[in-house]
């Protein structure tokens, strides 16, 4: 049984432009789903607007979807009541890209790290503190700088915050969205690296949102590629990137800048009518489906 | 060619603070030839863009140029009156920012920015800077371009809006135009268009261009020479291929290491900064 399964996860943002007009329906998450493996690092790409971070969202019911299933650990936390889905949270957590904007500067950041332990009641005082202690070491961070606020860090060690914090409860599952996007390369690096190392120490299991795709060749076993709500193609990541189907992931992969000024390029135009956009997943090879 | 079209001396750049003055760019030179394309690169804080500003002499209070000369076509721009200095922005030097909502005016249509550019510089009468207007939209690929004149920024997505941006750097055809991070709040196949774009405008304009960015794919797509800055000081300068090759100074080769999948002929990812 893999550890996420998401069933026709479905998000419709209703806009409503006057009084006049007629509300439209923006289906930012148009019929979505995927599966993700106890352990595995599964990256969902795409670009603004494709629907990847309101995806990432549903899951955690920090946006209601509109309808569809999220089966965690073979239960529907979508109909979960209150009291359980508080109690389910502590399984999945979510990590922010803006290391700048998701914690609160008014609170020290042992603080922000010791307040899921807090909200849901574990541990004694003395306990909790020992235990953001060790989560300070886990991430890279200084456990006597717990007094300090979040302006006294660097993005980077922001970002282990947001790590160490995500990390309070024990999760089995990251939403990672964005999360190394804003940083500096090398920090960058540094970041993705701390996460890799979680993954094998506790076997965490991501989804790592992203629109690097160079990162998430490199980091995911599986993608998923998004485009106007919905994925035009899954796969093993060798494959996908290998032999890219799909004719939007083929213009995505080619508009990467290459790395080697001597590489040929050959950049692939869009052609938004050369595709049936409503067109299904079928399979295309092992383990690599494409909607095409 | 007797001199380079754009040579910076021993260029310093202090931040005055209460405590101490931060150097944020510390003796930095290097030349620009007519029609190359230099590429700047280094990450947050390393001093790119405080260089690229003190050329334009567009520092802001506490920062100040504290050292150098900035010749462009043989004058030393440093040295220029600040009514001197208008006359080289724009018609000699221009600048493309990073985020064209914040640096396109929001309640001027973007035709009549583009104008403006025009007639500030005496390059042009009002109608003939309409006209102009126009044309340039259409050289930066702007479908339908006589009615686009008319809309402002707001109304055109961000790969458009670059391209705004593009044309009104363009429109006094300078001979130098700097790009600050000029796609890096693009998706990547808006900046795909915005860079081949560049590319054409380049050959064409043959303009030379300093391209500011923390992107290594970037630069291997767009420059002929890199300058790697690290904490303000420039630590290694050459052709693009030598730098993604083999770089030489100790930074560049961790800065190229941390790239997801660049391969790693000659040692092993390590840290090079302090840990983030």
């Amino acid at each position: 049984m893999p550890l996420l399964e998401v069933r026709s996860l479905v998000k419709h943002f209703v806009r409503r432009h006057g009084l006049w007009t007629a509300p439209s329906v923006v289906k930012a998450v148009d019929d979505v789903s995927f599966t993700i493996d106890e352990g595995e690092m599964f990256g969902l790409v795409g670009e603004s607007g494709s629907g990847k971070s309101t995806t990432g969202r549903c899951i955690l019911r920090l946006i209601e979807p509109t309808s569809g299933t999220v089966l965690f650990r073979g239960e529907n936390v979508l109909q979960f009541p209150r009291a359980r889905m508080r109690r389910a949270r502590r399984d999945m957590q979510i990590v922010f890209q803006d290391p700048y904007s998701s914690l609160n500067p008014r609170m020290r950041v042992g603080e922000i790290v010791e307040e899921p332990l807090v909200i849901h009641k574990l541990g004694t005082r003395p306990e909790r503190k020992q235990r953001v202690a060790e989560l300070f070491r886990l991430v890279g961070l200084d456990p006597d700088h717990v007094q300090r606020y979040p302006h006294q860090f660097s993005g980077g060690q922001r970002q282990r915050i947001g790590i160490a914090r995500a990390l309070a409860l024990n999760p089995a599952l990251i939403v990672a969205d964005e999360a190394v996007s804003a940083l500096d390369v090398s920090i960058q690096a540094q970041v993705v690296a701390l996460l890799m190392d979680l993954k094998a120490r506790f076997k965490l299991t991501y989804l790592f949102i992203a629109h690097d795709l160079r990162l998430v060749e490199h980091i995911c076993s599986r993608v998923a590629v998004m485009y106007l709500g919905r994925i035009v193609e899954i796969g093993d990541t060798r494959a996908l990137f290998s032999s890219p189907t799909h004719p939007y992931t083929r213009a995505l992969l080619s508009a990467i800048p290459v790395l080697d000024p001597d590489a040929p390029r050959q950049r692939i135009e869009l052609d938004p009518s050369s595709f049936d956009r409503e067109a299904p997943l079928r399979q295309i090879g092992q383990g690599h489906w494409a909607a095409v | 060619m007797d001199h380079p079209l754009l040579e910076v001396q021993h260029l310093s750049v202090t931040f005055d603070s209460p405590r101490a003055p931060v150097v944020a760019v510390d003796d930095v030179s290097f030349a620009m030839a007519r029609g190359e394309t230099l590429g700047l690169v280094g990450e947050s804080g390393s001093g790119k863009s405080v260089t690229a500003f003190s050329i334009l002499r567009l520092l802001q209070p506490p920062g100040r140029i504290s050292g150098g000369r900035v010749l462009f076509d043989g004058r030393d721009l440093l040295t220029l009156s600040e009514r001197e200095m208008r006359a080289v922005r724009g018609a000699g030097i221009s600048l493309i920012f990073q985020e064209p909502m914040t640096a396109l005016n929001p309640v001027m249509t973007v035709g009549n920015q583009i104008a403006e550019a025009l007639t500030v510089h005496g390059m042009a009468s009002r109608a003939e800077a309409r006209l102009r207007a126009v044309e340039l939209l259409d050289a930066v690929h702007i479908p339908d371009a006589a009615r686009r004149v008319r809309d402002y920024a707001h109304q055109l997505s961000g790969g458009m809006r670059q391209r705004v941006m593009i044309a009104i750097a363009l429109a006094c055809r300078p001979p130098l135009v700097i790009a600050d991070e000029p796609t890096t709040a693009l998706d990547v196949t808006i900046q795909a268009q915005v860079l081949d774009l560049l590319r054409e405008l380049k050959a064409q304009y043959h303009l030379a261009l300093l391209l500011i960015t923390h992107d290594f794919g970037v630069i291997a797509e767009m420059a002929d020479r890199v300058a790697v800055m690290y904490r303000g000081r420039l630590v290694e300068e050459g052709p693009v291929r030598q730098i993604l090759r083999e770089p030489r100074h100790e930074y560049t080769q961790g800065l190229l290491a941390a790239i997801p999948g660049m391969p790693r002929p000659r040692s092993e990812v390590r840290s090079v900064a302090p840990k983030g």
